[in-house]
């Protein structure tokens, strides 16, 4: 039945772009996220708590042990319930394109249709084969239908759209050759008989191969999650993506590159996390080495976030933080912090999504513009509350306050860390504070300016008021946050019994404490 | 039924927001969710037993299990003492803004937020469930304060929130590490291993943590001091306070200084003291230092400002910081059993009437301020008296209870207070008194240049008090008398708590 996600968003995306009108495009559109978040649910349903749901199975090119394998553990479903959420939200969100509606929606679905692969592959190789396909629509979101400062020229707006797009695509192609080679490597080195990941998860991988696998894949994954120094295309390529587009690409585009790095560098190389036996500045492994990048990214993106005059790069520079927390997670190998970890990149695709929903949608599409100083005197509380107390919600869940997704996420992340790294725990805290405060100074700047001195009163042109799809989008969104905050063990009881089963059993016998 | 309670106020600003459109059915309904919230608080006075130590009304869900977070709620004579005075002011506050025309139904819904989370906090007994309505009850507040303030309210609202937010990350890191050493969340669970002197040991083996136990038990006990000194606040964490008090709406100052700065006051005496015993012991010279400063500094402070609401404010961290002394000085294993138990019981009187006095008199200074048209320099006024008396009197009269006046509800709390520290810690107390000197001289002065001297010209039209504020104040001026001459009401209903502490802080 999970297959289906896959095969509908494929199917959906055929039917926008064949779709004779443009209502018509958006109906099939939202049809089909509708159709893959009922069969995530469904799914739910029927969870038995640690069942390794067998998707499909079928012989693909025996020859070289390639299976065409789909498979899904908590984790996964977790994860495709995020996917269908967020694609849902984000079709909503993005109603009103006009222009080339059809084909917007047809590249939307193949990336969703992408993601739902990766999420549910139960093969390595099939699960880079969907990795790529999630790229290329990506490119094209971007390069056509991105969006551009106020400011910038006409002939410079082509130019800066294609920059954002093709920095993304070549640190994903780069990050994809590093997995690759591992992946091949991995391949041949356990006798290619097989790419699935219970056969390779049990193959006992020779220590000095996992010990530069791990970091290779590992690095190649964390690219694409915004891993601090190669976060530079998040922050970009989420501002200068559609709405819907940056929406995934933080909610959900991010997490390909998490969930790589559990499901596969993690989960087959756990031998790379062992001590090197020897100090290189200090570092004694790469899960410090890696530790450590995760904290100068939560702590450096947020205080990036805190002096940005455009709206849409706080949010962009608050996913490069908050990611952050998910690799932290990983690499305290607790089993309160990895489930932290997916728990954030679940509560993140949320959050995020509706923060960048609010900049994106609510904001720039009425003001065109998303800078600051443009916006203050705007006071956007009076003319959009609706948009304003959606971001001040999605704030509070961003900044980790209890009742939230975001809190729970935290709150286990912190706690494997203070377990696994002590003296970290402290760093990170600072880093939620300053979380905190970008969080609340875009909020000030963005909704509760005051009028410019100097300037005539703050024109009120009529903006056009807050539309129901917008409404159901944000309230999904919000629901979704709160609901997993409040009630915690929809999703812990997914994660716990994952990470507990005989896939993890290395990452567990090794460093796991 | 202590569900019920946190409940009813949330259901409320809900119903007020989906509904209301007119301020006038925001207020009423506000005013009758917070009276129906009364009502249950009442009721909880009826079925308390106050011989009893322990915690009634428990109530205990499975919430997630996995991560130590349990819903359990329960209360002893101090939370009933808390819940009590949460809802008291929360009435006063709406009867104060009664009239005020710029407050809205949003306002209303805020407050009755407000109010659910204070309940929320005096309530919980599992760290994950208290810290949600902590930082919950934040939010309103930051936006009483955002949206209602003065002209600086924007800074002052920044300023409140983010301080409140470094306290309340370091609270929640200790509490992280306590989790990690115990799978425990439950204070009541927590306070027993701590008792018995297991949590710490246990603790600095599972972080591997190279140093001794007492170093990391001591660095766990100061951040979550930090949390509750922020909040209540301790001087040096108070800087917050003067610009929030004094740019919030007078209604709104009510609640933050009535019932959130007892939140703090709260912490300490649930958390620290529960769960930090030997820590709170360790550091007491410290803490006792902070507490007198608490008491000191702010009352000179506040002798020297301008602003009444400013001073107010600071005569508020003065009156919070006997609060201090008072726990701190009872945290000494060594003392007499009675001597804790009188410091503790002052203690506790003391947060209900400085709720009641303090949540008074920016009342009053609301009342002034709608009068003056926004006026409220210590020097804008000046024999009001004469002009109107039955304003002058009755704030006279709060701000004597304020300045401990036998007779009125600030002397026994703080009587007590002297009493039991004064044989615990002779010198603190000591250096204490002076701040008492000093809050007299200060209110001594207000009451000197608002109320005497040469009639102000400008004031000779002000109204006095009309029947209906005559009518909405008296409850609470009753309420004053009533607890100065009987204190018992409130003593005899945390007897029970009380004793127990004073016996479980020594052991």
């Amino acid at each position: 039945m999970l297959a289906w996600t896959i095969y509908t968003s494929f199917l959906g995306a055929l039917a926008a772009r064949l779709a004779p009108s443009k209502q018509l495009a958006r109906a099939f559109a939202l049809l089909t996220a509708l159709a893959g978040l009922a069969l995530g649910l469904v799914a739910l349903v029927h969870w038995q708590p640690g069942e390794l749901l067998t998707v499909a199975r079928v012989a693909w090119i025996p020859q070289l042990g390639l299976e065409y394998r789909l498979a899904a553990d908590g984790i996964s479903l977790t994860l495709v319930l995020l996917t269908g959420i967020a694609a849902t939200s984000g079709i909503l969100f993005s109603w009103n394109i006009e222009h080339r509606t059809q084909e917007f929606f047809a590249f939307y679905l193949v990336l969703i249709g992408g993601v739902y692969g990766v999420f549910l592959s139960f093969d390595l190789f099939l699960l880079f084969v969907f990795y790529e396909i999630a790229i290329i629509p990506k490119y094209f979101l971007i390069a056509i239908w991105g969006s551009v400062p106020k400011d910038a020229s006409p002939e410079n707006r082509g130019a800066l759209r294609e920059y954002a797009a093709m920095k993304l695509a070549l640190y994903s192609f780069a990050g994809s050759a590093l997995v690759l080679a591992g992946m091949v490597a991995a391949w041949a080195i356990s006798g290619g008989h097989s790419m699935s990941f219970d056969v390779l998860a049990r193959y006992p991988f020779p220590a000095h191969f996992q010990m530069w696998a791990f970091p290779v894949v590992f690095l190649g994954f964390a690219v694409l999650a915004g891993m601090w120094p190669f976060h530079t295309w998040a922050p970009t390529g989420h501002a200068a993506a559609p709405t819907a587009a940056s929406m995934l690409l933080a909610g959900v585009v991010m997490k390909l590159g998490a969930y790589g790095c559990l499901r596969v560098a993690m989960m087959l190389f756990p031998g790379g996390l062992a001590p090197w036996g020897f100090h290189v500045f200090g570092f004694g492994s790469w899960r410090e080495v890696f530790a450590v990048l995760a904290l100068i990214g939560i702590v450096y993106g947020a205080s990036v976030a805190l002096v940005q005059r455009d709206f849409k790069f706080v949010i962009g520079y608050s996913s490069v933080s908050h990611m952050g927390f998910v690799l932290l997670g990983l690499m305290t190998l607790t089993q309160i912090g990895l489930d932290g970890a997916v728990f954030q990149m679940f509560s993140h695709g949320v959050i995020a999504g509706l923060l960048f929903a609010v900049v994106g949608r609510m904001v720039y599409d009425r003001t065109h513009t998303r800078d600051f100083n443009d916006l203050s005197p705007l006071r956007l509380a009076h003319v959009i509350p609706f948009a304003a107390v959606t971001f001040i919600l999605a704030g509070m869940a961003s900044i980790g306050l209890p009742g939230f997704s975001g809190f729970i996420a935290e709150f286990q992340v912190l706690a494997g860390t203070w377990r696994a790294f002590p003296w970290m725990t402290a760093i990170a805290g600072i880093g939620i504070l300053v979380g905190i405060a970008f969080t609340w100074r875009a909020l000030q700047k963005a909704f509760y300016g005051e009028p410019a001195p100097g300037r005539a009163a703050a024109h009120h042109e009529a903006l056009p008021p807050i539309s129901l799809p917008e409404k159901c989008g944000a309230i999904l969104l919000l629901a979704t946050s709160l609901i997993v905050g409040l009630y915690p063990r929809m999703l812990t009881d997914l994660i716990l019994p994952a990470l507990n089963s005989p896939l993890f059993e290395g990452l567990r016998t090794g460093a796991w404490r | 039924m202590i569900t019920v309670l946190t409940l009813l106020p949330l259901i409320g600003g809900l119903v007020l927001l989906a509904s209301c459109r007119s301020r006038e059915a925001a207020r009423m309904t506000a005013v009758l969710f917070a009276a129906a919230s009364l009502a249950v608080v009442v009721l909880l006075w009826i079925g308390f037993n106050p011989a009893s130590a322990g915690l009634q009304f428990e109530e205990w869900h499975e919430w997630a299990p996995c991560l130590g977070i349990f819903y359990h709620v329960g209360a002893d004579g101090l939370g009933i003492l808390m819940v009590t005075l949460a809802a008291v002011v929360t009435l006063m506050s709406l009867a104060a803004s009664w009239a005020n025309k710029k407050q809205g139904p949003t306002y209303y819904a805020l407050v009755l937020f407000l109010e659910s989370g204070l309940f929320g906090t005096f309530t919980a007994l599992n760290f994950v469930h208290w810290f949600i309505f902590w930082e919950l009850s934040l939010i309103p507040a930051y936006f009483l304060v955002r949206l209602w303030g003065g002209s600086q309210r924007a800074r002052a609202a920044n300023q409140f929130f983010l301080y409140t937010m470094v306290g309340s990350i370091a609270l929640l890191l200790a509490f992280l590490a306590l989790y990690l050493g115990t799978g425990q969340f439950d204070f009541l669970r927590l306070a027993d291993l701590a008792h018995n002197g297991q949590i710490f040991p246990t603790l600095a083996q599972n972080l591997h943590w190279a140093g001794s136990p007492d170093r990391l038990a001591m660095l766990l006990f100061w951040a979550a001091f930090l949390g509750f000194a922020v909040k209540t606040p301790v001087v040096p964490f108070h800087t917050w306070l003067p610009a929030a008090y004094s740019e919030a709406p007078s209604e709104t100052t009510m609640l933050l200084t009535g019932a959130m700065s007892k939140m703090g006051v709260y912490g300490f005496l649930r958390i620290l003291v529960g769960i930090f015993p030997q820590q709170m012991e360790q550091a007491r010279t410290t803490l006792l230092w902070f507490a007198v400063a608490t008491i000191v500094l702010p009352a000179f402070a506040a002798w020297a400002q301008k602003d009444l609401k400013r001073t107010f404010a600071y005569s508020s961290v003065n009156h919070l910081g006997y609060c201090i002394l008072g726990v701190c000085a009872a945290a000494h294993f060594a003392g007499t059993q009675t001597e804790n138990a009188a410091a503790l019981t002052g203690v506790l009187l003391q947060v209900f009437s400085h709720a009641l006095t303090a949540a008074a008199l920016f009342w009053f200074i609301a009342l002034l301020e709608r009068r003056s048209g926004g006026l409220r320099g210590i020097d804008d006024f000046g024999g009001l008296r004469k002009i109107v008396p039955v304003l002058s009197g009755l704030m006279g009269i709060a701000i004597f209870a304020s300045l401990g006046l036998p007779g009125l509800n600030g002397f026994p709390g703080e009587f007590l207070i002297f009493k039991g520290s004064f044989a615990l810690t002779p010198w603190a107390t000591s250096i204490s008194v002076l701040g008492l000197l000093m809050t007299a001289v200060f209110l001594l002065t207000v009451i000197q240049k608002v109320f005497s001297g040469p009639v102000n010209p400008r004031w000779q039209a002000m109204p006095d008090l009309t029947l209906t504020e005559r009518l909405a104040l008296a409850p609470a001026m009753i309420l004053m008398l009533v607890l100065g001459l009987y204190p018992q009401i409130i003593a005899g209903m945390v007897s029970g708590a009380v004793n127990q502490w004073a016996a479980g802080v020594r052991f």
